[in-house]
This record gives structure tokens, sequence and C-alpha cells, in this order.
């Protein structure tokens, strides 16, 4: 493994990659926008049902994409093969979205139309996305609500028993269906239920307690995985016809993010070294509203729903340095900023945009709370006018949970929140038929690229896991399986199974033999700090070079400095933990490389040399209209950079505006 | 804050455990029970003894994985999941105990991790409804009057943390396995179940070797979603009717 020399001064060098072919066919098919999907699942070769046995399936974690898809596959007949890292699959991080899931039904005859969920989420993904999969995943929208509400999820409902709708950033109409602030959880549990089903008749195997730790590729194709049993410590090889990886973002990178503190980036990136193609690394979604970090000890951060954006409004002190109560601070002295700036969206704003703009009034000394590090959320106008109850009834869970961290009652006093890293817009690439460079090995949910472009909606994270794993890849493995039906059996002494156990023993092997003086946390931290100054809510040429010479020293150090207490053969979290940060080390470098090759703002992901006159992200269509699809060399590497060009053929990009 | 901790250490499932003492210094009050762990067990690994095992992930009160019992309460003083309880429910100087559920369906698996997979087992026994994917009908088909939907969702909070069992001097399952009985059957989706879903998950309970449930409310009191009890009563109704109601077939 070689390491790039770095030149004497790195401000002039190019970045290292170098260019590939681009990608041609997306498997997507042509026609008009509104018939692809017909025409794909018409294209589609189908398993006969009795063939469905034969085939097993692997399918690693269980959020709403994986879930839903391990039921599915097992309802159509598959032998599913399953795995989380969690002692029950109820528990993947899915369950902790709060806000609610999208679904164009127009119940509200608000002008709602799968068109405009369509156009919508091209249009808040800052035209960064693939116009073919985002229109599939508005068209399949209104069936996941139709599919959870038979699965007994309790929707919130009006009194005349239909389902109630609110509103979500970056959109005009109300479309996004709730349950109370818990709707992850209930949704998850809908999926969890119906895999659940399966697992007691038979259809799936299911691992708990067990971490992929690398991809097996035999004759170039995705044929199994292998596994770390969490408890035992003990290594397997799983085999199959296909490997599905719904193991979530890779938010995690930065350490201090709204993730679970398990949630990890080493599925995608194992799968990556073996030949899956990374798309845009660089973008990720930061959270305007999350509750400030409170100290030194901070493990993790904790959302407050966007969906208070709906009553809560915004503000900071008109004048920097103002340190009064918030309630000591009259009306004409505050300044509601996104109102003010975004008249027709308000508070409403899309998250990118609601982000940058508290970090710029937080830059101008005007923001509130220790060290200047947040802004209001006040709820004291919708109390006001709707009454306490009412408020409490919408979203009493948030409030309570807020007044736990922080010891504040927001019925009394606003709310400080503060952007986080919440969401990867970036993820393995996929085709249409969410397959990766790697045949056989599928992506869904987030940890596949594909419909949120530069920037995420709220409220569609939920949608798009539940289309995945219910609707989209039961149609599309099929036709892979149909078209591989007669894969030989993988051989566990094929050299390619035995290579993948011997790496995965000896990097454990030797992450507990260092024996150094700094524990693995301490280099997560590290990292991430240094990826939240300079791969976070701004980034610039100058600070990303930084950060690239910065990256390689540090992983250098973590080889010579870790120290993992315990064994390998046995439980030990501080293995589990430190096994990731390996992987974090690498793909923080993939995130900054690509953050610095990208020279426009677009979403999430902002450029300061890029913006216009009054500080919005200026896209460049013209040098960037395309996904960076990037191919692994090796640890350090000049990376391979695939251009997918992206065509917009029915949302014409233009600049956003929501003012 | 400086405060001494008794934790309690056990190697795997066989072998023996036993409490051992910590002392801590410089805990903040806004730390979250969770992080002053962390601490610790950063501490423990640069002085090369074994860090502290316990089950956490998401920290926001919602995934279940926390399980430890605080000074012999369930998730501790406050009702909330340990990971939601902060250092200023604590005082400057206390000595606080720290140890896994107890109960013999909840295996030690090591330290403050427990087994707990026997609540999978009942919801795979029939906490579902049979809806594979695509069968469903138009969401607005059926109307769900609100104070049903309302209902099922006060039952759907449940996390699966196993807080009831801990905190059951019978070590009973009665209030997680009712929240689900009671969730699914307020709705009509989850109706044309309901006689089977209850006796078999009743009888799957009972097969993970979960006490029996005498009333004493233990279980409702440490719930950190306010399943009621109330929930316990509903369900024997339930699994009486859906008995007589075979019984006649």
């Amino acid at each position: 493994m070689n390491t790039p020399t770095p030149s004497a001064d790195p401000r002039h060098t190019r970045p290292q990659y170098t260019e590939g072919a681009p990608i041609a066919d997306t498997s997507a098919p042509g026609g008009p926008i509104a018939d692809r999907w017909d025409t794909r699942r018409f294209t589609a070769k189908l398993v006969n049902p009795a063939n469905r046995r034969k085939h097993t399936v692997i399918v690693v974690g269980t959020g709403l994409a994986g879930g839903s898809a391990g039921a599915t596959l097992a309802e159509q007949g598959y032998h599913v093969v399953q795995f989380c890292y969690q002692d029950s699959p109820r528990r993947a991080h899915s369950i902790a979205a709060q806000g609610g899931i999208n679904a164009a039904k127009n119940y509200r005859n608000d002008g709602d139309s799968i068109h405009r969920l369509f156009y919508d989420t091209v249009k808040g993904g800052d035209f960064r996305a693939r116009e073919s999969n985002v229109h599939r995943l508005a068209q399949i929208s209104v069936e996941i609500i139709d599919q959870c509400v038979a699965q007994g999820v309790p929707f919130a409902r009006e009194y005349g028993g239909l389902l109630d709708t609110r509103s979500f950033g970056g959109v005009q109409v109300s479309r996004t269906f709730y349950a109370r602030g818990q709707t992850g959880q209930q949704l998850l549990l809908g999926a969890y239920q119906a895999l659940s089903r399966q697992i007691a008749a038979g259809n799936v195997e299911m691992h708990p307690r067990t971490e992929m730790l690398d991809l097996v590729v035999v004759d170039g194709a995705a044929r199994g995985i292998v596994a770390r049993d969490l408890v035992t410590g003990e290594i397997s090889t799983h085999t199959a016809d296909a490997v599905v990886l719904a193991t979530g973002g890779y938010g995690n990178v930065f350490h201090l993010s709204t993730n679970a503190m398990n949630s990890n980036a080493t599925a995608v990136w194992r799968a990556h070294r073996r030949g899956a193609y990374f798309a845009n690394p660089c973008f990720t979604q930061i959270h305007p509203t999350c509750i400030p970090r409170s100290g030194e000890h901070q493990s993790k951060l904790t959302l407050m729903s966007e969906s208070l954006r709906n009553d809560g409004r915004i503000w900071v002190p008109a004048t920097a340095g103002d340190t009064r109560p918030p309630a000591l601070i009259p009306e004409d002295e505050r300044d509601y900023y996104l109102e003010r700036i975004y008249p027709s969206f308000g508070n409403l704003v899309p998250r990118d945009i609601a982000s940058r703009a508290a970090k710029k009034v937080c830059d101008e000394g005007r923001g509130v709370g220790p060290g200047g590090q947040g802004v209001y959320l006040d709820f004291a106008d919708a109390i006001a006018r709707t009454g306490r109850g009412a408020v409490e009834e919408k979203y009493g869970n948030l409030f309570e949970m807020y007044q736990r961290i922080t010891a504040e009652d927001p019925y009394e006093v606003p709310m400080r929140i503060y952007p986080a890293v919440h969401y990867t817009m970036g993820g393995l690439w996929v085709d249409y038929d969410l397959q990766t460079t790697v045949p056989g090995l599928f992506a869904i949910g987030e940890a596949n690229f594909s419909d949120h472009g530069a920037n995420r909606l709220g409220a569609s994270a939920l949608m798009q896991g539940l289309a995945d794993g219910y609707f989209v890849l039961p149609a599309t493995l099929n036709d892979y399986l149909a078209r591989n039906s007669a894969l030989p059996t993988v051989d566990p002494a094929d050299p390619a199974v035995l290579e993948a156990v011997e790496e995965v023993r000896e990097r454990l092997r030797r992450l507990v033999n260092v024996r150094g003086d700094r524990t693995a946390d301490s280099f997560h931290r590290e990292i991430g700090e240094l990826m939240w100054e300079f791969c976070g809510m701004a980034r610039t040429e100058q600070g990303l070079r930084e950060a690239l010479e910065r990256i390689p020293l540090i992983r250098e150090e973590f080889w010579r400095r870790i120290t993992v207490p315990g064994t390998e053969a046995e439980f030990n979290q501080s293995l589990e933990r430190a096994n990731r940060v390996v992987d974090y080390l690498e793909l923080a470098e993939l995130m900054c490389l690509d953050a610095l090759h990208r020279a426009e703002s677009c979403g999430g992901h902002f450029r300061e040399e890029s913006q216009t006159p009054d500080g919005e992200a200026a896209r460049d269509d013209e040098a960037f209209g395309y996904a960076a699809a990037w191919e692994f060399t090796g640890t350090g590497n000049p990376p391979v950079l695939h251009r997918e060009d992206l065509v917009f053929d029915y949302v014409h990009p233009t600049q956003r505006s929501y003012a | 804050m400086r405060i001494a901790l008794r934790i309690w250490r056990q190697k795997n499932t066989e072998a023996p455990g036993a409490m051992r003492e910590y002392e801590m210094d410089g805990v903040s009050p806004d730390m979250s029970f969770l992080e002053m762990l962390d601490t610790l067990n950063e501490r423990l690994t640069l002085e090369g003894e074994d860090p502290v095992a316990f089950d956490h992930d998401c920290r926001e009160g919602i995934c279940g994985a926390c399980s430890l019992v605080i000074d012999g309460q369930a998730h501790g003083p406050e009702r909330t999941t340990a990971c939601q309880l902060h250092m200023r429910s604590f005082r400057d100087g206390d000595t606080i105990d720290v140890e896994p559920w107890r109960a013999a369906a909840f295996p030690v698996v090591r330290d403050l991790v427990v087994d707990r997979s026997a609540f999978d087992r009942i919801i795979q026994s029939g906490g579902y409804v049979s809806v594979p994917t695509g069968a469903a009908p138009e969401a607005h088909a059926t109307p769900v009057p609100k104070p049903d939907a309302d209902r099922a969702f006060e039952h759907a909070e449940c996390i699966g943390c196993g807080a009831c069992v801990a905190a059951c001097p019978n070590g009973s399952a009665m209030l997680f396995t009712s929240a689900k009985v009671n969730h699914l059957g307020a709705l009509p989706q989850g109706a044309p179940e309901r006689e089977t879903r209850v006796l078999d998950m009743v009888a799957q309970m009972d097969a993970e070797g979960f006490g029996g449930c005498t009333l004493t409310g233990e279980c409702a009191t440490a719930c950190p979603k306010g399943i009621p009890l109330t929930s316990i009563t509903a369900m024997n109704r339930e699994w009486l009717r859906a008995n007589r109601k075979v019984a006649r077939k």
C-alpha cells in the first residue's frame, strides 16, 4: 500500500485522482417517465414461484429498507439470510426517525400529485439526482401508505377516521403522514413484524448481533459475506446468489451526528474496496434543528424533528453580543431571519438552506446559548394561538425529550437548536435496478446514493427506504436471479472466500496486537472534528487540501498507537468500535477528495468559493451536472472517477429559489 | 461531581459475576448516564482493564437497547431510558449501583448486556398482521375512529427494552406482550387474527420462562413509554374471550 507523496505546496497540486470511463448505462428504460417503472417491471425476467426457494439472498441490515426487503423477498418464496449488529432487528436506527413519511396521496386536495412530489424532490436535491429513480419513488409513495396502514401502523388520524398529514421543508403541500413524533418507530415496527412473521415461517434465517465485515466476490459476482458473531467473536462465511446491503448511511464519520452510536460504514466501505463504486460521498446532510452540544463528554447529537418548524419560529437577537434572556428581548429587536430572507417558505425552507442560515447568524456573533452556537426555535406564538394542549398533542414527546436533555422547559423558554450531521445522500452507486457495479450486489435505503441528489427533503428517507425494500428491490432482484439461475455453488475453499476470511482475521488480530496508548474513541473524535471543520457545513479548497494532508497521518498514527483491550474471540465492544474507525479513516479521505473535486456548491455541499452575491449555493451545471462514482484502487491511492451524466428532461435545472 | 459506582462485572453467561467498585471524579451534571459510563470506559481502556460492556445505540430513548438497573430501579430514578437519564438526577458524593436486567428469561451475555431474544420470539408467534407486500387495500378504505387509533398508538409506543420484566418481582413479560396485543387489537386491520394472536403470544411468553403476573404494577411504573397497567387486564380479557370463542368452535 503506497501513499501518494505530498508535494511541497499542496495548495497548487490538482486533487489526486484519475479519470475513468463515464458510466454509460444506468439500466433505466427510456420512454415517457411515467411509464418507465411499468416498462422495467414488464421487461424484468421472473423466477417461477416453485424455484424461488432454491435461491438464497443475503440481506444485511434490518432498518426500513432491509426489514421491508427481507420480509418481502421471503413472502415471494426466496430463502433469506439476514443480519443485524443489534440484539434485535427491531432496533435499527430507522426507529429514531421522528417527523413523517411523504406520499403523493393528495388527500388534502391541495394540488399535490405524483409529478409534484417528483418535481419537489428533484429540485430539493438541487438537480443532482437521477430523474427516472425519483419519479419511481414518487409513484410508489402512495402504495407505501396503503401497505403500512394494512400492517397496523397507527398513523395520526382526524376525527373522521381518515389519515392526518402535515407539511415539511421545501414543499408547499401537506403530504407528510406521521405517527406523532415517532413515525420511524411505527414504520419500522411494521416492517419488523412482517419480518418476524417470515422468521417464524422459516423463510428468513435471522442472525442478530452479527456484523458484516467483508464481501465475498467470486468470479466477479457478489456471492456472500464474512461476518463476526459479536457475542462469541466467531468469524463465519455465508454464501448466497445475491447480497443486499441495507446498512444505512455514514454520518458517523463525523463522530458527533444524529446517527445511532453503532451505525457505521463498514459494510459499504468493504463493498467499495471489493469493487462497488462509491457515489457523491461529499453529499452529507446537516440537519438544522438539533440540540446543541453541552460539553466535551458529548457522545452523540439529538435531533428535534423538522415538523417543529411547522409551528416554531426561528430567531436570533438582531444585534451581535445581545446576551439578554430571550423573554427580555423585545419583538422588534429579534431577527426572524428565515421569515425575513425566504418569505414564501419561511421557517420551512429545505434543510441545507436553514442550516447554512443558522451558521451564518452564529458566525456574525448573534448565536445564543453557550459558545454562541445556537438559535432559538420559539413556540410562544403557537401556544398563544392554539393553546398549550394543541402543541402538546402534536409535539409532546419532542418537548419532553428536549427538556430531559437540556433541563429547560420549551413551553416556557424557546428551544435552542444548532445544525448537526444527520443523513448522507451519497452512498454506493446503483443503477435503476439498485444494483451496484458488482453484479449481484444491491444497495438499498440510505446505503445507496440514488434518490436525493445533493440534499434530501424531510420525510423522504422513510419513503425511500420502504420504496426500495417493499417494492423496487423485490422486482429487480427477481430479474437478476432469473438471469443467473444457474450460478454454481460457492466452494467454501474457494480462494476468494479464504482470502476474504483471512483478511478479516488479520485485521482484527492486528487491532488487538498493537497495544498502543490511544483509544478508538479518541481517534474517532479526532477524525470527526477534522471532518466537521473542513468538510462540514462550509468547505473551501484550502481547508479540504489540509484535511487531505492530515487524514493519512491520522491513519498512520492509528495503526501505531491504537489500544484495544481483550481479544478478538470474545464479546468485545472496543474491538467493534476500533474496526469501524479503520473504515472511517479511509472513507473520510474520499469524502474530502470528492468535496475538493466538486468545485461548485449544490445542496448540502457548500463550497465558499462558489456562491451567489446573496450567499446562496451557486451550482455549475455545465461542469458538474453529474454524479461522481469513485472506484477504489488501494488505501491512500488515487481513486478513479467515473461520471454519470445527469439528464433532466422533465424538471429543468434552475437556481433554487425559496424566497 | 464525584461519584462512586458499583458495577456488575461478568465475563460471560457461564462465568460467575460480582459487583466491582469504581471512583469517578469530574462528572458533569449535563452528562447522560451512558456518557458517564463512556468516560469510565475510556479510563479503564487506558489502564489496561476491560471496559464495562453495556447495550446502547440510538441514545434518544427510542431503540430500546439500553438495559441498566440503576440503584435497584430499571433505567434508574427517572421515568425514562438510561440513555436519557442525566447525572443531574444524582448528587455529588452518591454511590450508584449498576446491574443488568435480572430475569430468568434474560440471561446475562456479559457485564450489563443481556439476551432479550425471547421478546423477538413472542412477536414472531403472532405480533403482526398477515398482509404480504402489495396486498394492501387503499389506505382510506377503512376509516379508523380517532380514539381507536390513539389507543393503538398508546400501546404501539413500546420500545421492547424489557424494563417491565426487570422491574417485575416475578420476571413477567405481561406488559410487553399485552402492549402488542392491544396495539393490533385496537385496529380493524388486526381484527381477523385477534384470537390466534393473543393465544399464541401468551403461550410463547409462558414457554420462554417468564414468570406469572400478580398485578403488582411495578412494570407500568418502570415503563419508560408509559404503557398503562390496564393493558394487562385488557389482554386477560382478550385471552379469555379468545379461549371461549375457540372452545365454541
